[in-house]
């Protein structure tokens, strides 16, 4: 049986061990997830504290927003390596789904948490 | 209407200057002076990816800036200039004496600096390259976001 997936989810300021708070609330604690906050970091820190959170293991990393620092970083981590996916614009469905999918490919599971987290947008009522 | 902003960060072009201070200054082109970035095809094609389609982003090195200044200054948008570091941005300074102010955004915590602001650590060095814009004339203060407090240079010394 191969590796299960690690999730990294590295944001700004408290947003990602926050997210994995809630995670664990609605999931349990085996999720799988790794929080990574980019306060007080510059490029290079961050990406060391990113590539020590996922540790050389296969890893979806979730980033917050498009365009940001935490993105950046991510994709230039994950270029050229082939178990690394990365995801941009997480939410709590998305990494609720992604908990209990950790034994899909990498880019399964990647592709998973972008349909997924989709879908969990939306507007309620009129 | 040219460069409005000349800014050290050293995460470059990220959420603060696109969309804290883009959004605010409504800017509608970004150069980016980094020797670096400047000779990283892939590095260039990732920030433009975060950067909306509106937004032009100007990839140059310390050597160019100068050759270019007209340029930029003949562009009818607003536009920021960034620089990773103080060293880059005092050579740019140097090569463009119409820099009037320095904005200084965002220089983390790395071994040899301490603390000046939550968001800025500066060596010694670093502190008297800053010391020495500010004694030319130039306005240096910290500002992170456009809401928060200017900080005077003298009050990161």
């Amino acid at each position: 049986m191969s590796e299960r997936l690690t999730g990294v989810v590295v944001a700004h300021s408290e947003l990602a061990a926050s997210l994995l708070a809630a995670v664990s609330a609605i999931a349990g604690d085996d999720t799988g997830l790794v929080a990574v906050s980019n306060t007080g970091c510059d490029r290079a820190a961050l990406l060391a504290g990113l590539d020590a959170a996922i540790g050389g293991r296969p890893a979806v990393v979730f980033t917050d927003m498009a365009g940001g620092s935490c993105a950046f970083t991510a994709a230039a981590l994950a270029r050229g390596r082939g178990d690394v996916r990365v995801v941009t614009g997480v939410n709590l469905a998305m990494l609720v789904d992604f908990a209990f999918h950790r034994d899909l490919p990498v880019a399964e599971a990647a592709q998973r948490a972008v349909e997924t987290g989709r879908t969990a947008v939306g507007l309620v009522g009129k | 209407m040219s460069l409005v902003l000349y800014r050290i960060d050293d995460r470059l072009i990220h959420g603060q200057v696109v969309v804290g201070w883009g959004q605010r200054l409504g800017i509608g082109f970004i150069v980016l002076v980094d020797d670096g970035v400047r000779a990283n095809v892939w590095e260039q094609e990732l920030y433009r990816m975060g950067v909306p389609p509106a937004i032009d982003v100007v990839f140059t090195g310390v050597g160019e800036a100068a050759g270019r200044a007209a340029e930029w200054a003949a562009d009818p948008r607003k536009g920021i200039l960034l620089t990773g570091d103080v060293e880059t941005m005092a050579a740019v300074c140097a090569a463009l004496p119409e820099v009037r102010q320095v904005n200084v955004g965002g220089i983390h915590a790395r071994e040899g600096r301490t603390e000046r602001l939550r968001y800025v650590f500066l060596t010694e060095a670093e502190a008297a390259r800053l010391k020495a814009l500010a004694d030319r004339g130039v306005e240096v203060t910290a500002q992170d976001v456009p809401t928060a407090r200017p900080v005077p240079v003298a009050e990161l010394l």
